[in-house]
């Protein structure tokens, strides 16, 4: 089985988040960037499923050389080979564009993205790189295994779940659930030694206009100091939520 | 131990010196100590217990032998790398470090650079991967700054040498399942020899009682008459210089570690001073408490970057004795210093077994006292810069 898997790079999560620009573009000074989590509980079910079923995994991600720790990090857990497309993401569809250009001409039976990425959460790329190919594809993924060939999925509704089956090829988009994180690897020497020789091709992309842009980002409001009312002035705290803070 | 919340500090962005895959392999260090170290240490050191399970672990991220080639079944890594591991271990604890510091500068180094081809053949695979354990015998009850007093000897029994003696304060012996051992032969010269548990006469009592490295297991090494086959020296070198060389690299590993220990402190300081409010305010918030802090970082920052360029001119074969003794003395200094500072600012809390910084402060009483105590280093550089030895 040709299991691909899309990683993108992200901040880590303890990252403290700017903008510049007029707060149009993310600040990456002094961030550290990491594999997606969701993308790494793919990459880990795809290490599960060729330790099972044989096969070969794909790393591709669209991004500058400056992401390449990233996907040699995820050459390190397990990945074969890894293919870089040479563009800076700036939406969904360009995203979605080149990683579906380069699967078109080379073979894959299950492609396995995020359900988002944790920095622009859009959630998009798979649905987009499936609709590129004519694929199904399926999203936020909590459970695959394989029975005669066909993938049993099973996936997060709102309150319970859905299970499904599909043949391949076929897309997900996974999280946590896909495997537990107790069972996500940390690179050993041995991979990071094997990771030195391993293919990772650098592919420029067609050109094609993007069909969004990021005009400007917002934070969240900082969280106002606490203010403790003593219990038994429950009289004072209505009147608070009522004149000051406004939510009564 | 509360969660492990660890964020390094890089105040200098020192990263920017490092490599793609020097980053990867500090990064992953970094992540097995907080899966497979941080959740367990607390409770082996109150325990005085050398938790084995973390030996199968410590083989796979690449801490036993490093820069060993890997035709030896090493990961054959630069020493910056080394360094990094060796720091990420020491964050989570200076027992944990200690293992493997033996493991790779006195068990596995020796064997590579004095071993004969046979024996480097039949050790270092297994040492490796932790299938082997290995301790270093120097150190004797009545010998520790000045080893080369040593009485521990070999005699010449034409098929073998027959080895007595007794080595103290043996970092893994307990468990070790060879020991490269330090003694001198007829003529007074010392030579290394690799002992095997197992042989008839040699026993390896543990140390207990221990206030500090208490999940690192410490034990003598008795020698009664022990039958050492032949092929069991160390061909390629004898004289002090041989254990010493190995000493070397081990303070080299120690500079390097000493640094993720006071990184440690400094960040759960750091950390619990925003969150811990006194008079209304954050005690982050007082001077006196951002004296200690920013004294911190800076002592850190100056020792990140000593260490850095000692770990360049080993890279290059150039860095001298002097030099690795003047940044083991100043890392551990350092990182003493900070522990000590750094329990103050958590107050209370310092001193249980909630956060890390109380047990730091008891293993690095004896960081500061092993491979060199502090004021020993002090006459090498002086010995150094001077020209006069003032030892004796
Ligand atoms: C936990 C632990 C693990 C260890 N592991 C190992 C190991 O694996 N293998 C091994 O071989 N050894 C090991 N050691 C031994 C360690 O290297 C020695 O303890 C160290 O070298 C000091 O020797 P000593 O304890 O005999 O102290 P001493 O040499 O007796 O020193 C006592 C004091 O006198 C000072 N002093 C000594 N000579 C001079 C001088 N000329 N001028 C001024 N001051 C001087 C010292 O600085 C020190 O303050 C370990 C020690 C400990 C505590």
């Amino acid at each position: 089985m040709n299991i691909v898997v899309c990683i993108s790079s992200v901040p880590d999560t303890t990252a403290k988040i700017n903008f510049v620009d007029n707060d149009s573009k993310f600040d990456e000074n002094g961030v550290q960037f990491v594999i997606n989590p969701y993308d790494e509980f793919g990459l880990t079910k795809a290490i599960l499923l060729k330790e099972k079923h044989g096969g070969k995994i794909i790393a591709i991600t669209v991004g500058e050389q400056k992401v390449e720790p990233v996907i040699r990090k995820a050459l390190a857990i397990g990945a074969d080979e890894a293919i870089r497309i040479n563009h800076t993401p700036k939406d969904s569809y360009t995203t979605a564009y080149h990683i579906a250009e380069y699967l078109k001409s080379n073979s894959y039976d299950l492609i396995i993205t995020g359900r988002e990425s944790i920095d622009y959460n859009g959630g998009a790329v798979g649905g987009m790189v499936a609709e590129f190919l004519s694929l199904p594809f399926i999203n936020a993924c909590n459970g695959l295994n394989f029975s005669d060939g066909i993938a049993q999925i099973t996936r997060e509704i709102d309150g319970g779940k859905e299970k499904l089956s599909a043949k391949l090829p076929l897309i997900i988009g996974g999280q946590k659930g896909l495997v537990q994180e107790s069972e996500l690897r940390i690179p050993n020497m041995r991979g990071i030694m094997q990771a030195r020789t391993k293919p990772l091709s650098i592919i420029e992309p067609s050109n094609i206009e993007t069909l969004s842009t990021s005009v400007k980002f917002e934070k969240p409001a900082e969280k106002g100091a606490c203010k403790l009312v003593s219990s038994d002035n429950v009289g004072e705290l209505v009147s608070l939520l009522q004149n000051e803070a406004k939510v009564i | 131990m509360s969660q492990d919340l660890y964020q390094a500090p890089d105040y200098f962005l020192m990263d920017e010196l490092l490599s793609e895959e020097h980053k990867l392999i500090r990064d992953a260090a970094r992540e097995w100590v907080k899966k497979d170290i941080s959740p367990i240490i607390e409770e082996a050191c109150q325990k005085a217990e050398f938790p084995n399970q973390i030996i199968k672990g410590l083989g796979e991220i690449g801490a036993f032998g490093p820069y060993i080639p890997s035709k030896y079944g090493g990961p054959e890594l630069d020493q910056i790398s080394y360094g990094l591991i060796m720091q990420e271990l020491e964050r989570g604890d200076s027992g944990v470090r200690s293992t493997a510091s033996v493991q790779s500068s006195l068990v596995m180094y020796p064997i590579w650079k004095y071993g004969s081809e046979e024996q480097k053949n039949k050790y270092l695979p297994k040492l490796a991967t932790g299938e082997l354990m290995g301790c270093f015998g120097l150190t004797e009850p009545d010998h520790g700054s000045n080893p080369g007093g040593m009485t521990t000897n070999i005699k010449d029994m034409g098929d073998y040498y027959l080895l007595n003696g007794a080595k103290m304060w043996i970092s893994n012996s307990p468990f070790a399942d060879i020991a490269v051992v330090w003694a001198k032969n007829e003529d007074g010269r010392i030579k290394g020899l690799i002992v095997e548990r197992g042989m008839d006469g040699f026993t390896t009592p543990e140390t207990h009682n221990k206030w500090s490295l208490r999940a690192s297991s410490t034990g003598e090494l008795v020698f009664d008459n022990v039958k050492i086959p032949k092929e069991n020296i160390l061909p390629h070198r004898d004289g002090l210089g041989a254990p010493l060389s190995c000493l070397d690299s081990a303070r080299y590993g120690i500079a390097w570690g000493t640094i993720g220990t006071a990184m440690d402190c400094y960040d759960t300081a750091l950390r619990y001073s925003k969150e811990r409010i006194q008079f209304g305010k954050p005690i982050a918030s007082f001077q006196l408490q951002q004296k200690k802090l920013a004294e911190m970082i800076t002592e850190i920052t100056k020792a990140q970057f000593l260490t850095w360029r000692l770990g360049v001119l080993r890279n290059e074969g150039r860095a001298t004795t002097g030099q690795i003794s003047m940044c083991k003395r100043n890392n551990v200094d350092m990182a003493l210093k900070i522990a000590r500072e750094a329990r103050q600012i958590l107050g209370g809390m310092g001193i249980t077994g909630e956060y890390s910084i109380m047990r730091h402060m008891m293993n690095l009483e004896s960081v500061v006292t092993y491979e060199g105590t502090h004021d020993i280093h002090l006459l090498i550089t002086g010995h150094d810069i001077t020209g006069e030895s003032a030892f004796k």
